[in-house]
């Protein structure tokens, strides 16, 4: 099959980057510095990603409250009362009130602008398209690319481009005129630092990139180490640490459903699944994702079976992403785990290679978040 | 040194053969985070998984290139896993091996061979 190429494809070979295939795509895992060091930059400088991979989508109609009360029926959040220039997280939930994705959506004037992740954009489209009335119009967005500069140096690489960067607040997004081109910028990301996603025409986006690239401290990242960034920063990875099979309040996700929403709320349920997702909130889950510390060096990956003793005893939980975490310096893992098991200290054992290694259940994140509040 | 096509390295010394990966192998790992070695004494059967290397991104088995008794094992890589990446053949040996048959050693290929195998 082929694979298909984001408007970075060129730059990314001239980089020397190391393409892998990737929900369909061909993406940078990596480049000549390295997961290790491409990681450890991001955390004390700035990285520039390629997440053009992503779904962008664009829902408008006759008004911002037609567009919110619509897209209210899909989520289990509250897109009414978002402030035109604001962001949030949110969640697509099935009948049984499982995670069919997670995706941020911002308000831009009356309409609601939509990010996707990349494996799901075809059935999100279709989601949306189905599930919302003939007067939303939801338009996808093929012609431009996506762009995320994490990292404590983010701020000045953008600000030197347009200072009004600098100005915006976590989770607000804005126009920017960056390069001399007109982006729409949103201050978040997925690594646990400081930074934005940056929404540019495709064929204004390698001249982006190579601007952003020339500033001070600036180097392209991989998806290796966005991976492990994300990780540390316990930030769940949709089709691993969530899907269909896992509820929000289980995923330790209930945050980011708005009390709004809830059982009382103002515009409570409404969404698919909600009798289960709301009954959650009353009956706490069975299951638990947790933040997992293996005490050894060896790290956990996703599989990786959780027993209640060193021999015999119960299978409790699994591991549903993990690996070695550069910034922590030492394995770091999450899992679901049996209720009774989730509190921070439990000790665990986790089944590698036949052998049960000791694993502690530990506060999420691993490393402290470092957003502009 | 001899060389296998799984990339590993094989050092007569002391009578002995030193088991390691080569320069190339490294570059392919990237960083290697932990490196899970035998038991010292055992026995081990070619092809056998003997070591598992971890990277930051994923696991990875070395197998036995030959049939033979683990004599030692380089302990120094439980503390220091990046070894592997700065001097693979030199100080990130794995285990030294006593041989069951030599003649197992034939198949392998020298330097120059490794170095056209991996062009």
């Amino acid at each position: 099959m082929d694979l298909l190429k984001t408007p970075l494809h060129a730059l990314h070979e001239s980089l020397g980057a190391k393409m892998v295939p990737f929900a369909g795509y061909a993406m940078p895992v990596q480049y000549p510095m390295g997961v290790m060091q491409e990681h450890l930059h991001t955390r004390a400088h700035a990285g520039v990603f390629d997440v053009s991979h992503m779904g962008q989508v664009i829902l408008s109609g006759p008004s911002w409250e037609a567009v919110a009360l619509a897209f209210e029926t899909l989520v289990p959040m509250d897109v009414l009362g978002l402030g035109d220039g604001r962001q949030r997280y949110g969640l697509f939930t099935n009948a049984a009130g499982g995670i069919e994705d997670d995706l941020m959506f911002a308000r831009r004037g009356d309409d609601l602008f939509v990010v996707v992740n990349a494996a799901c954009k075809a059935a999100d489209v279709a989601r949306m398209r189905a599930g919302l009335p003939e007067e939303i119009i939801v338009n996808e967005l093929n012609e431009r690319a996506l762009i995320a500069v994490q990292g404590p140096g983010a701020e000045a690489a953008l600000a030197a481009l347009d200072p009004r960067a600098a100005e915006m607040r976590f989770m607000d997004v804005a126009d920017l005129t960056l390069d001399g081109t007109v982006v729409w910028a949103s201050r978040s990301g997925y690594t646990g630092e400081d930074g934005y996603e940056v929404s540019v025409a495709a064929d204004e986006a390698e001249a982006l990139v190579r601007a952003l690239l020339a500033q001070e401290g600036v180097a392209p990242i991989g998806l290796g180490a966005r991976d492990s960034l994300r990780l540390e920063a316990g930030l769940c990875l949709y089709g691993h640490d969530i899907d269909a099979s896992t509820g929000p309040v289980s995923a330790g996700l209930g945050w980011a459903i708005q009390k709004t929403r809830r059982s009382g709320g103002a515009r409570e349920g409404g969404f698919p699944g909600a009798t289960s997702v709301l009954d959650a909130f009353e009956q706490a889950p069975a299951q638990r994702r947790v933040g997992l510390k293996p005490t050894g060096r060896a790290p956990m990956r996703e599989g990786v079976l959780l027993f209640d003793a060193p021999e015999g005893g119960a299978q409790i939980g699994t591991v549903t992403s993990g690996g070695f975490g550069p910034t922590v310096q030492g394995p770091v893992a999450m899992g679901y785990v049996a209720a009774h098991f989730a509190a921070p200290g439990t000790e665990l054992f986790g089944e590698l290679r036949g052998k049960r290694l000791p694993v502690a259940v530990v506060k999420l994140p691993f490393t402290p978040a470092n957003f502009k509040r | 040194m001899k060389f296998t096509e799984e990339h590993e390295w094989l050092r007569e010394e002391d009578g002995v053969m030193v088991v390691g990966i080569t320069i190339h192998a490294a570059e392919q790992l990237g960083d290697v985070v932990f490196v899970e070695l035998p038991d010292e004494g055992g026995t081990v059967s070619k092809d056998d998984e003997v070591v598992v290397i971890e990277s930051v991104k994923a696991a990875s088995d070395i197998l036995a290139p030959v049939d033979g008794e683990i004599v030692e094992v380089n302990s120094a890589l439980a503390d220091n896993p990046g070894m592997v990446n700065d001097d693979p053949q030199g100080e990130a040996w794995f285990f030294k091996l006593k041989i069951s048959d030599p003649s197992q050693m034939d198949e392998f290929m020298d330097e120059a061979a490794y170095q056209k195998f991996i062009a």
